[in-house]
């Protein structure tokens, strides 16, 4: 499989009235074409601000991205999505990228018929006149599930429930057949039954259309459900980064070891929310000047206060970033 | 929506019905009504005469019923000075009022939206200090001060607009305005305009942070597809409302804008009857201003639904 996506040492600050927020350290991984790759973390671990820096989302300033790069691969060659101007970067938004947000009744515009919402992509992407467009719409309606697509294209979101206003975001996201998709926390604000329901369907049409999905969760639960690999963000870094069953048998670094630890047994049927392990996260305010999960570390001992840890390969596609060796009860001392 | 709609009249109904009460019942606190209507030195025997011409006898609650019935159909009685019914004079003073509240209102959206979407879209821009600076001056400078200043300006030094007075002019039938109420029609909507800059700036810096505006650029769209599409339509619906209001409060009549500049309207012609304790025709255009401030804001919600559809569609 080649990767779609190379994330490297991506750097993101934001510059506040306050200080400045150190949001991104160094964020690195890759994404396959096809695959499912799931980012887990505790709150303000930076799992929003890694995607949207990817896109051009966020809102600058406050942000400014200060180093890393983003490489993007496709039929028609590479591009490092970081050093795209604004023109440049917006044929990729939504067309060869999709975006699921959390919460979908603020993120559809409340005056807008959904068929509208949809069609905007569309129009600006593959060029569509208007009756292609009403066309196609109304197919994407049927696609993500929704009943009575014809007439329910004229409709607003408030007269959708929940999770039928997911779907429509489902839609939104997928209607210019992009290569990856980004759902971050698609399934939080939704109930279980739906919950699931939503996890289905993308898999499904992640399945027919071979998109990659980049899937932000609390939800351990969703994660071993639907992931190849997942990547366990800390402070702005990714600590570890796995293959699922992986993951789940051998973590590797201290953090990982905490939240499965942390995790209620998962024989019961429901989902279980990430529950955070003792301490509290780091204040970001300061630059970085040691492992920044010292602090909350078990194992931690003089050079974690003292260096920065790199990252290490502990298996082909399994890498952490510590200093510590849990397997063998020692310090790496290839590091 | 209907619902809606009907919530809303029954509403604007309750409203005007306590106005009358008001304005009925404020004539009564004031004294006895029949000693406004009598000559100074009139005898005991004339002021009971006039009383009973008048109805003044008879219990309140009969008064009151009398009082609405007339008020119904625009009937107030004459006014006490102009011996002619109060609401007729209302009328003639009307097409002024309109004049000069339509011209105030054009003016003050004319430049208070605009500079409100250039600041709220730049935030920190020397635009957002004009909007913001705007914005401060329409709600502190006092309108009849303004007034004064711009004709002595425009009028007295610069000789550009007349000082005072309306002048209209003639086309196929059609009364048309003149220069005449530019300077008016300025000083009068420079609050409406502080509002709507501040509005429309404070609009749009909230909208810009919402997430369906970040969905919007998740999608590809350019910037100004974004403004037009996303941004200002959110922040054109409740502009409807401010507009609505603020006409409402241009069309009662500026007591001071309208005293200053001569300008023959509804509140020039308030204060000539609060001066001659016309209380006929004060009551009349109490009523009259509340009605139209009363329908302005139904229309204005009818049209905010209207625009809204969580209104139109709701329930
Ligand atoms: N506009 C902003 N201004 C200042 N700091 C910000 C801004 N947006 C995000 N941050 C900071 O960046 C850090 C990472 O935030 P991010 O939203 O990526 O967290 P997250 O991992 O997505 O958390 P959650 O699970 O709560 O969504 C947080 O500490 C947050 O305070
Ligand atoms: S580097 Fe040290 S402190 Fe950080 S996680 Fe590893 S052992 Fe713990
Ligand atoms: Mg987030």
């Amino acid at each position: 499989m080649a990767p779609i996506l190379e994330v490297s040492d991506l750097v993101t600050r934001f510059y506040t009235f306050d200080g400045v927020v150190h949001a991104l350290n160094g964020v690195s991984f890759d994404l396959q074409a096809g695959e499912t790759l799931a980012i887990v973390g505790e709150s303000g671990s930076g799992k929003s601000v890694t995607m949207m820096s990817l896109l051009h989302l966020l809102p600058m300033p406050p942000a400014r991205i200060e180093g890393g790069s983003a490489l993007f691969h496709d039929d028609s060659g590479t591009i490092d999505l970081l050093k795209l101007n604004r023109a440049e970067i917006s044929r990729v938004r939504g067309g060869r990228i999709g975006f699921i947000f959390q919460d979908a009744l603020s993120a559809l515009n409340p005056v807008m018929t959904v068929g509208r919402q949809i069609a905007e992509s569309l129009e600006r992407h593959l060029g569509l006149g208007h009756e292609q467009c009403r066309r196609r719409v109304v197919e994407l309606l049927e696609k993500v599930g929704i009943p009575g697509a014809k007439q329910r294209y004229r409709n607003y979101p408030h007269q959708f429930s929940g999770g039928m206003r997911q779907r429509v975001m489902i839609a939104v996201a997928m209607a210019c057949n992009p290569k990856i998709v980004i759902a971050d926390e698609p399934t939080t604000a939704l109930d279980v039954t739906v919950q699931a329901q939503i996890v289905e369907l993308t898999q499904q049409l992640q399945r027919e259309l071979g998109i990659a999905v980049i899937w932000i969760t609390h939800d351990l639960g969703v994660v071993a459900g639907i992931a190849d690999r997942v990547l366990v963000m800390y402070a702005g870094r990714p600590v570890e980064i796995a293959p699922v069953d992986d993951l789940y048998d051998h973590p590797g670094h201290p953090y990982t070891i905490g939240l499965l630890e942390a995790l209620p047994r998962m024989d019961a049927a429901g989902s279980k929310r990430l529950i955070s392990i003792e301490g509290s996260p780091p204040d970001l305010m300061a630059p970085p000047a040691h492992c920044q999960f010292a602090w909350r570390c078990r194992y931690a001992f003089e050079r974690c206060w003292n260096e920065v840890p790199p990252q290490v390969s502990v298996g082909p596609q399994h890498h952490i970033t510590c200093f510590y060796d849990v397997n063998r009860e020692r310090p790496r001392d290839n590091v | 929506m209907q619902r809606y709609i009907l919530s809303r009249l029954f509403q604007s109904i309750m409203i005007l019905f306590g106005v009358l009460f008001i304005i009925f019942f404020m004539l009564q606190a004031t004294g006895d009504p029949v000693s406004l209507m009598v000559s100074r030195n009139a005898s005991p025997e004339e002021i009971e005469a006039v009383r009973e011409a008048m109805g003044f006898n008879r219990p309140l609650i009969v008064q009151f019923g009398d009082f609405i019935a007339g008020a119904v159909v625009g009937d107030f009685g004459d006014s006490l000075r102009h011996k002619q019914p109060a609401m007729d004079l209302i009328l003639e003073r009307l097409p002024a009022t309109v004049e000069l509240a339509t011209t105030a209102l054009f003016m003050a959206m004319l430049i208070g939206i605009p500079l409100g979407l250039l600041g709220g879209s730049n935030p920190g821009s020397l635009w957002d200090t004009l909007a913001r600076g705007a914005g401060l001056i329409g709600q502190t400078i006092p309108n009849f001060w303004l007034a004064l200043i711009l004709i002595i300006v425009f009028a007295v030094k610069l000789g550009w607009l007349p000082a005072f007075g309306r002048e209209t002019w003639q086309f196929l039938g059609i009364t048309l305005p003149t220069r005449s109420v530019i300077l008016p029609a300025f000083a009068l909507g420079l609050f409406t305009m502080g509002q709507l800059v501040r509005f429309t700036r404070s609009a749009v810096m909230e909208i810009r942070s919402e997430d369906f505006v970040r969905t919007a650029y998740s999608k590809g769209l350019s910037d100004r597809q974004i403004y037009i599409r996303h941004i200002l339509r959110n922040a054109a619906i409740p502009l409807i409302s401010i507009i609505g209001v603020q006409f409402g409060y241009l069309l009662s009549g500026s007591i001071y804008i309208e005293t200053i500049c001569s300008w023959p309207g509804l509140g020039n012609l308030l204060a000539e009857a609060i001066g001659n304790r016309d209380f006929a025709l004060v009551q009349a255009i109490a009523f009259f201003t509340s009605l139209v401030v009363v329908t302005l804001n139904l229309l204005t919600d009818i049209a905010y639904g209207l625009a809204d559809p969580r209104i139109r569609y709701g329930d």
